[in-house]
């Protein structure tokens, strides 16, 4: 038989990790495991990043290869999602472009959070008249509903991939902004802080050794989610002819195509909305799941 | 209230000025010569130096901003370098189209958003609340354009359906493009109004189920007042509250999206008007419609906070 207080300190060994941080994140973890639906938004997202890593290799066509015989063509055997106006394969063009999908979406935020995180950290940080005038430009950025700003942007910049991405990027930037503020304030009052004020530590070491540690939940939470919000309105763009040029494979400006032919041929149009719905669905579902997780007000 | 009110009002004055400026600056910020490119690359310089002398781009900045407020604030947007014609006169034209299609898509999404969010916040974790929660999700992961284009195929080029509406399957009958009549309003309305409705039935949804664990619904019920009463008359009435700032921003959100839904149904809006001067290089007419749209934005944003405002003194009141 074993000894039962060895098997006590394994068993604590396993439940009880030595770093607290490690701890949150390990429950975070849990919380995530047992929700569905943001396991299934993960599993897209997973499925996603594999067919644009790997998918390009083993797509059946070229993406921009024309057969002019075979134009049109309805879904079969051959073209799994039929061809487009110029005989190209509508799978492989989706399956080449799901890179420039997640590329898109993951760039833009990367871009606009790091930009909103660092001015919402400044602001709520320093307060005062910094914090007015911060807030009161994130005031303005938030005065363009929806997709105008972007619009508005890359109207100026012209249509191509890289203005789309620096336009849905600046677009995000008083959304990460102000949801940072609110939880440099809040941390900024703890005691610890204080303390490591009282102690000497430097504006720099404080905002990022300190304070941003402590606020990374909401940050990772709303960078999720507005993935999918980029995937929408980078496509949107794309399919107003403001985005990718022909004859990128990017799902917008392929469904922007099929609009022409939706008497004849709607799969040209349907497939490349698929994608879309499925690529913003998954963001969409993980970044729920993240936000229940990260909540501690929510159930285990 | 009237403090705030007033204070709320102050506050949206930078906003506003704040909105000038970025839409001034867009002429400017072009790359190249705004005067060149409106007059085309190939134009004769002295074409390119006549549109200069005409939008003053030979005047130091500050001094065209300054005009370009003064005129804006006197209804003075400048002229169209396509038509010609007033921007103002080009936006008035389709000003009330755009409101239209944001106002039916708001009605629209209320409707179906609250319907939907009672229902599932009452049955809890039910196959019902199940599939509307799906149902709303896909509504919110769907683009507009597409849900729109998928509606011209089905509803108004016609698929084979079972003849339960004898309309539908008549392909004459719902219109593909278009504004003013029946028939051209609802493909457009749902399409605008689909992801709103989404938003609207998931905050619902949270806000019912927050009202509905407090302590007073449970005396309500503690009391045998009908479930229904419960519900509709002290649940849902303070549900709302959370609920109205998400329909007036949603309501906002529709202005934007009407670029897209009305560049689909080819309808005469300001969205469509924004697209059509982007690539004709129509610089004035887009700083002019972007200007109407971000101001009727804020000035939405302003109302929802004093409703908001508004309804939850009444409730202090109470």
């Amino acid at each position: 038989m074993s000894d039962p207080v060895q098997m006590m300190n394994k068993s604590n060994s396993v439940i009880k990790p030595s770093n607290p941080k490690t701890k949150k994140w390990i429950d975070i973890f849990d919380k995530l495991r047992k929700n569905k639906s943001a396991m299934v938004g993960a599993a897209l997202i997973i499925f996603l990043l594999l067919v644009a890593i790997f998918g390009p290799f083993f797509s059946p066509y070229s993406p921009n290869t024309q057969d002019m015989l075979n134009k049109l063509q309805p879904p079969s055997s051959d073209h799994w999602f039929g061809t487009d106006n110029f005989g190209r394969d509508i799978f492989s063009r989706i399956i080449h472009g799901t890179w420039i999908t997640l590329f898109v979406g993951f760039s833009s935020v990367a871009l606009g959070a790091t930009v909103g995180t660092l001015l919402g950290i400044i602001s709520g940080y320093y307060g005062g008249r910094l914090d007015s005038i911060i807030m009161r430009c994130m005031d303005v950025l938030l005065a363009f509903p929806g997709i105008l700003l972007a619009l508005a942007i890359v109207s100026i910049l012209g249509g191509s991939l890289v203005n789309v991405i620096i336009a849905i990027a600046i677009s995000s930037i008083p959304i990460f902004a102000r949801i940072t503020r609110g939880s440099t304030l809040s941390v900024k009052k703890l005691e610890y802080i204080d303390a490591m004020k009282a102690l000497g530590a430097s504006d720099r070491r404080i905002i990022f050794k300190h304070i941003f540690p402590n606020i990374t939940s909401p940050i990772i939470v709303q960078a999720t989610l507005y993935i999918a919000t980029a995937v929408l309105s980078a496509s949107g763009l794309s399919f107003l002819g403001l985005g990718a040029q022909p004859p990128t494979p990017e799902w917008g400006a392929m469904l922007s195509d099929g609009r022409n032919f939706l008497y004849n041929a709607p799969h040209v149009a349907f497939f490349p909305g698929i994608a879309i719905v499925v690529a913003v669905l998954a963001f969409n579902m993980f970044g729920d799941g993240l936000r229940d997780a990260f909540d501690p007000k929510s159930k285990e | 209230m009237f403090k705030f009110i007033v204070r709320r009002i102050i506050q949206t004055i930078p906003v506003i000025i704040g909105v000038t400026i970025i839409v001034f600056s867009m002429m400017h910020l072009v790359p190249g010569d705004p005067a060149q490119i409106m007059a085309g690359e190939s134009a004769p310089a002295q074409q390119v130096e006549n549109i200069r002398e005409r939008l003053g781009l030979n005047e130091p900045l500050p001094k065209q901003y300054l005009s370009y407020l003064g005129n804006a604030l006197l209804g003075d947007l400048g002229n169209s370098m396509r038509s010609g014609r007033a921007v103002t006169d080009e936006i008035s034209a389709r000003f009330w189209v755009t409101i239209e299609l944001a106002i039916y898509s708001t009605i629209l999404a209320v409707f179906i958003g609250l319907i939907a969010g009672v229902i599932s916040a009452t049955k809890k974790y039910s196959p019902q609340d199940t599939i509307i929660m799906l149902i709303a999700l896909f509504g919110l992961s769907m683009p507009n354009f597409w849900l729109g284009l998928m509606l011209i195929q089905w509803f108004s080029i016609g698929i084979d359906l079972p003849n339960w509406f004898p309309f539908i399957n008549d392909t004459s009958w719902f219109k593909p493009s278009g504004w003013g009549s029946f028939q051209q309003i609802v493909l457009p309305v749902i399409t605008l109004g689909t992801g709103s409705a989404a938003i609207i039935a998931r905050m619902t949804r949270s806000s019912m189920l927050e009202v509905i664990g407090q302590d007073y619904i449970r005396t309500a019920r503690a009391k045998g007042i009908k479930e229904r009463i419960v519900i509709y008359r002290h649940a849902l009435k303070n549900a709302l509250i959370p609920v109205v700032t998400v329909v007036g921003l949603q309501f906002g959100g529709l202005l934007g999206g009407a670029v897209l839904t009305e560049t689909v149904f080819a309808i005469n809006g300001m969205g469509k008007l924004v697209i059509d001067s982007i690539a004709a290089r129509d610089f004035p007419v887009v700083q002019g419609t972007i200007l109407v749209i971000a101001l009727l934005f804020v000035l939405v944003n302003l109302f929802v906070d004093i409703t908001y405002r508004l309804l939850n003194k009444r409730i202090d009141l109470d």
